[in-house]
């Protein structure tokens, strides 16, 4: 924003001066361009990171075995893709980016000890990486620690802020406000059941939204369950919701218990198409498990869906696909992950250096304009400014954008009057 | 050998080849990040060294001694926990002073059983009382009722189960499935830089020579027999007027200490200490580690829990998709394999021959051994 308004400044005549005097060395120097365009490595990195002439180091730290490997997958894809794209158009300040893989397995321990081999053995320039809250929170002391670069792509919820982290997906208020107001606007929604799974995300939104609900929206919260990770069995909730009849369900069940709540709420014969249903934790992956036939018509609330129709996502799609194979879905964690590796280059380059406390201090301000969401800009707090939007499920397990947000919404950590 | 030596004459080297490997050749050798790795992998040999009492000697296996390891990480990770959350630090909070956990879940004040673990000398003795009594209890309930075998072993994993779920359902108390993170300081001393885990590594490795030398005590004392008279024919035992049970849960309990001392040991050179170290996964991978060492042998089950850990890190390094695969074929081939694990390798194949070759240099003074066994593989 600010580099055009400095640019209005110039007349014109000035900048095709300046523009042909640019032009002038350029040529004389066009077999050596790349070597002119990479400055000196010791240069733009002073701290010992594993950056050399030609090549920078970065780390891909996600769950590739276990539970989570299944969601985390498509973090790891995507974030292979946004490297092996960025090193097709030349790298980051001429040097190819290289990525060390290490696999986090499901265990939060386990993503401690390797984001820290990846700093103090590996030296890696940044991380790319985590994905549950549990792995973020084990992996954060290490990072500040050691002073390395997390880019961490997951909607979470909130109530942390670091110099060592760029959150590249929603916080909590961000996410779920937008959605809320709108459902209470169309259906006109006045009583909310609340179910999640048992830690500290789907609580701490599930309060989010329970202020909002009864000191925005005037509403009411008729229940409040959860559930432990992995359970599968929602009957009686199931009941509860047929007794109390709520305008809304709002979930923020995660993972496999997905695939059992949507076939049991289809089985006690709660329809989607009459009972609006609003979840926070269904993206095109978990569909992928549920079956499009169990969650047509629920409501999604989030900031990516694969079906936008925008230019980039245009490209980004089948991109995708092409590196992945043709029946991978991408959800909103897979696009935010995606987001990471170009965010992180184009702070490199506004900072001129890859020293963590230089893009530290570079960051705010840093806009994506080809993220497959639209237009991405980082905050002073590093989490990201970003629509929100809610999506309806279809058939074919593709979500089809209802409403935007007009705006990019703020991102607010530590939401003031929700705590 | 005589019954009042706590070790004969091989055992003794074993016990020296082990120190050297774990004082002077590992640190020397590695850097600080793999020290560190070394000192974690160490935490469950605590673990190992307890279920060679309890399962390799009494015949009690138990799938739940990640509970003792968790009961001893949490009583170490509350003090700490509590120590990082000074006033000063937790200042965004809405209640500062508070564990950060305890914040964001809406608890406004420090519970009760919080508060004695402001005192570390009161954490000390939790640290080895609250898994001791808590080993007494199911072991006082199950024993004297003769619940053995398999549904003991059943039943520990179900406490384990049990325990987990505790924890990560009452998250305002305990950090739910997050586990304690950010531990930071232990009486003022910063904890977290690497000239601290090298001080952390050495007072680990005394600890479990404590810990070796006491397993080695109850072995060769009058208890370790009867301990194995009972595994191999308990009513004979019970018959001959000693009380089975009451042996039983004396081995189980000293299993749970030694598991504690582990969780602590971990909650300090980790800096960490979460639920997904007392379910039933992990209290598995602990018996494993045992049966790839060997359950017989003391020392064995230490070097195995060292080259499992190890081959786990290295192998997820390598291979960060297929690691699993490499490790499940490593237990399976030592088990069909080599039933008495690493120990009974060397009882059976290596031992005979230095054996032999000591034989055919009689010359030689005692206590000499060749230089390929210094590399400390386990002596038995």
């Amino acid at each position: 924003m600010s580099d055009e308004a400095n640019k209005g400044l110039l007349s014109p005549l000035r900048r095709k001066l300046l523009m042909g005097m640019a032009a002038v060395p350029a040529i004389t120097m066009l077999p050596r361009a790349s070597f002119a365009q990479a400055p000196a490595t010791s240069a733009v990195n002073t701290t010992g990171l594993a950056v050399t002439d030609t090549e920078v180091t970065v780390g891909i730290l996600h769950s590739a075995t276990g539970t989570m490997a299944i969601s985390e997958t498509g973090s790891i894809e995507a974030e292979k893709l946004a490297i092996e794209q960025i090193n097709a158009m030349g790298g980051v300040l001429g040097r190819k980016i290289k990525f060390i893989q290490e696999d986090g397995a499901s265990d939060w321990p386990t993503f401690a000890e390797k984001a820290k081999k990846l700093l103090v053995n590996d030296k890696v320039a940044a991380i790319m990486g985590c994905w549950t809250s549990a792995s973020r929170k084990a992996v954060l002391p290490v990072v500040e620690q050691y002073n390395g670069m997390l880019y961490y792509p997951t909607f979470y919820e909130g109530l942390e802020q670091s110099k060592n982290v760029i959150y590249t997906g929603q916080e909590a208020t961000q996410q779920i406000l937008a959605g809320l107001n709108w459902i209470a606007k169309e259906k006109g929604a006045k009583t909310f059941f609340f179910i999640g799974s048992d830690y500290i995300w789907p609580r701490t939104s599930n309060k989010i939204a329970r202020k909002h609900v009864e000191n925005v929206l005037k509403g009411k919260v008729v229940g409040e369950e959860y559930y432990a990770l992995g359970s599968t069995q929602f009957n009686s909730v199931i009941n509860k919701i047929k007794l109390t009849k709520p305008d809304v369900i709002f979930t923020d069940v995660v993972g496999g218990s997905n695939v059992a709540f949507y076939k049991q709420l289809k089985a006690a014969g709660i329809d989607l198409a009459k009972q609006p249903l609003l979840t926070i934790s269904v993206t095109e992956d978990e569909i992928d498990g549920i079956g499009g036939e169990n969650i047509a018509g629920a409501y999604a609330c989030m900031k990516y869906f694969q079906s936008l129709d925008n230019p980039n996502n245009k490209a980004f799609v089948p991109a995708f696909k092409k590196a992945w194979g043709e029946k991978t879905v991408i959800g909103d964690v897979t696009q935010a992950a995606y987001l990471g590796p170009w965010l992180w280059k184009l702070t490199v380059e506004k900072a001129g250096s890859f020293d963590v406390d230089k893009i530290a201090a570079a960051s705010p301000g840093v806009e994506f304009k080809g993220a497959p969401e639209g237009y991405v800009r980082i905050h002073e707090n590093h989490h990201l400014w970003s629509k929100t939007r809610v999506g309806r499920a279809k058939l074919d397990g593709q979500f089809e954008l209802i409403y935007e947000t007009a705006d990019l919404v703020e991102p607010d950590p530590f939401p003031k009057g929700y705590q | 050998m005589t019954d009042n030596r706590f070790f004969n004459r091989s055992e003794l080297i074993g016990i020296l080849v082990l120190a050297v490997f774990l004082v002077v050749v590992l640190p020397l050798t590695l850097d600080v990040f793999r020290l560190n790795l070394v000192a974690k992998y160490l935490t469950y040999a605590f673990v190992a060294l307890g279920l060679v009492i309890c399962w390799g000697y009494g015949g009690i296996l138990s799938l739940g001694q990640g509970v003792f390891f968790g009961l001893g990480g949490y009583c170490m990770a509350m003090f700490l926990k509590l120590e990082a959350s000074s006033v000063e630090n937790t200042k965004i909070q809405s209640t500062p002073g508070i564990p950060d956990f305890m914040d964001w879940n809406q608890i406004t004040a420090l519970p009760f059983f919080w508060k004695p673990f402001n005192s570390l000398t009161f954490t000390i003795a939790a640290i080895i009382l609250v898994p001791g009594i808590f080993a007494l209890i199911i072991g006082t309930a199950m024993f004297k009722r003769r619940v053995g075998g398999t549904y003991f072993a059943i039943i520990t994993q179900a406490v384990a189960a049990i325990l987990t779920i505790l924890i990560v359902g009452q998250q305002g108390y305990t950090g739910g499935i997050n586990g304690m993170t950010d531990l930071r300081t232990l009486k003022g001393w910063d904890i977290r830089p690497d000239h601290a885990k090298i001080v952390l590594y050495f007072f680990e490795v005394g600890c479990l020579f404590v810990c070796i030398m006491i397993a080695q005590f109850v072995r060769h004392s009058k208890l370790g027999r009867i301990l194995v008279a009972m595994r191999e024919k308990e009513d004979r035992v019970r018959f001959s007027g000693y009380s089975v049970a009451n042996f039983k849960i004396f081995a189980f309990c000293i299993a749970a200490v030694f598991a504690a001392i582990g969780g602590a040991m971990f909650a300090l050179n980790v800096g960490f200490m979460s639920p997904s170290f007392v379910g039933i996964v992990p209290s598995i991978e602990m018996v494993i580690y045992t049966a790839v060492g060997g359950r017989l042998s003391i020392l064995g089950a230490i070097y195995g829990t060292l080259l499992v850990n190890f081959a786990k890190t290295s192998l997820s390094e390598t291979f960060p998709e297929l690691w699993l695969f490499g490790l499940g074929g490593l237990f399976i081939a030592v088990v069909l394999a080599f039933p008495n694990g690493l120990a009974g390798i060397w009882g059976d194949y290596v031992q005979p021959r230095i054996d032999r070759l000591i034989a055919s240099r009689k010359s030689k003074p005692d206590g000499w051994t060749d230089s390929s066994v210094a590399d400390g593989a386990p002596a038995e």
